[in-house]
């Protein structure tokens, strides 16, 4: 149950960056998580209603973008998507993935603000 | 009201990392070699721990370690009969360390005079993987008893280790241990990883940790 810390950083993050957007209201949170993260988006959804309520996020929405695996595969020489996380295997010749390129990201992409009118 | 987009792209625990990366260059400068332990409660950490840095201590090589529970501090005391300097860190309900509790509790020790720091984590095989602590080598600790799907189970943290022990191998017979179904399910997370078959029961396979602890320590000192 880290999903709770993991929204308290997340809580911290964007407020900290609304500084410089005053008077704003958050609409959308958007994240990028990777299948790798150890992340569950339902935890992170339950966490997200409790966390942001009295705090510049309270009422807003979390999406959660979550990226498969991408690895290089050698003998391909190309990047390749795996299928799952159950076999870190290159779906095209089954080589063993040890190279990955996409899967563990846990990261804030975007926010959607509402700003006053006249405040540019 | 107007909408707008603003592009973030902010690591969430970019803060962790930060910190992580700041121990983990302290580290390389003082030579010391860190390793993260990680398991379920009940594997065997504190076990494997315990004769790991008794024999290291025998040997001649400066170990100490620091032990993450929620509460009690019954394993540092544990492991502090190795001889070696043990440090408790009580997370007081958080499911893993962080790498600013484990910044706090160096206070006062010489990093430059130790061989390696073990860090023993809280039992947990979920919360872990996304905390980095500044370590070199991220060791994953499955025992016999636990069912050799448990890297299929947990892939996460699988495959984010550096090297995996397998613990209590003395109880493989009487538990019905598939050693082959683990080896492949081990490899198939977390292809071409290091394993080591071991107990801190009898001893077997502990040879070869500390072989490979010298060995990544000599490539440490190099780089």
């Amino acid at each position: 149950m880290h999903e709770l810390s993991i929204v308290s950083s997340i809580v911290d993050t964007v407020t900290e960056s609304l500084a410089a957007y005053p008077g704003t209201h958050v609409k959308e949170v958007r994240l990028r998580v990777g299948v790798l993260a150890a992340v569950v988006e339902d935890s992170l959804q339950f966490c997200y209603g409790i966390v942001t309520e009295g705090t510049p996020l309270a009422g807003s929405v979390l999406v959660v973008k979550t990226l498969p695996v991408k690895a290089h595969c050698a003998p391909c020489s190309r990047e390749v998507e795996l299928a799952g996380i159950m076999s870190m295997r290159c779906p095209r010749c089954g080589t063993p993935a040890t190279q990955l390129l996409q899967g563990r990201e846990l990261e804030i992409e975007a926010i959607e603000i509402e700003e006053p009118e006249g405040i540019a | 009201m107007t909408t707008r987009i603003v592009e973030l792209r902010r690591g969430i625990l970019k803060k962790n990392d930060e910190l992580a990366a700041g121990l983990r260059q302290r580290f390389a400068a003082a030579g010391v070699l860190v390793l993260n332990l990680v398991s379920s409660p009940g594997t065997g950490k504190t076990s494997f721990l315990e004769r790991t840095l008794r024999e290291l201590h025998t040997a001649g090589a400066k170990a100490a370690a620091l032990v993450g529970d929620l509460e009690t501090d019954n394993d540092a005391q544990r492991l502090a009969t190795s001889g070696a300097p043990v440090r408790q860190i009580n997370t007081h309900g958080i499911c893993h360390l962080e790498a600013e509790m484990v910044g706090r509790h160096l206070d006062g020790w010489d990093l430059a005079a130790l061989d390696y720091l073990f860090i023993e984590n809280v039992g947990n095989l979920v919360c872990p993987s996304s905390y980095d602590l500044g370590e070199k080598i991220r060791v994953v600790l499955l025992s016999v008893t636990e069912g050799e799907d448990k890297p299929l189970k947990y892939p996460s943290l699988f495959n984010s280790a550096d090297a995996a022990v397998i613990t209590k191998i003395d109880l493989a017979e009487p538990c019905g241990f598939n050693r082959e179904a683990a080896l492949h399910n081990i490899h198939e997370i977390r292809p071409g990883i290091r394993i080591f078959e071991t107990s801190a029961k009898t001893g077997t396979g502990l040879a070869e940790w500390y072989a490979y602890l010298a060995e990544v320590r000599s490539r440490n000192d190099q780089h």
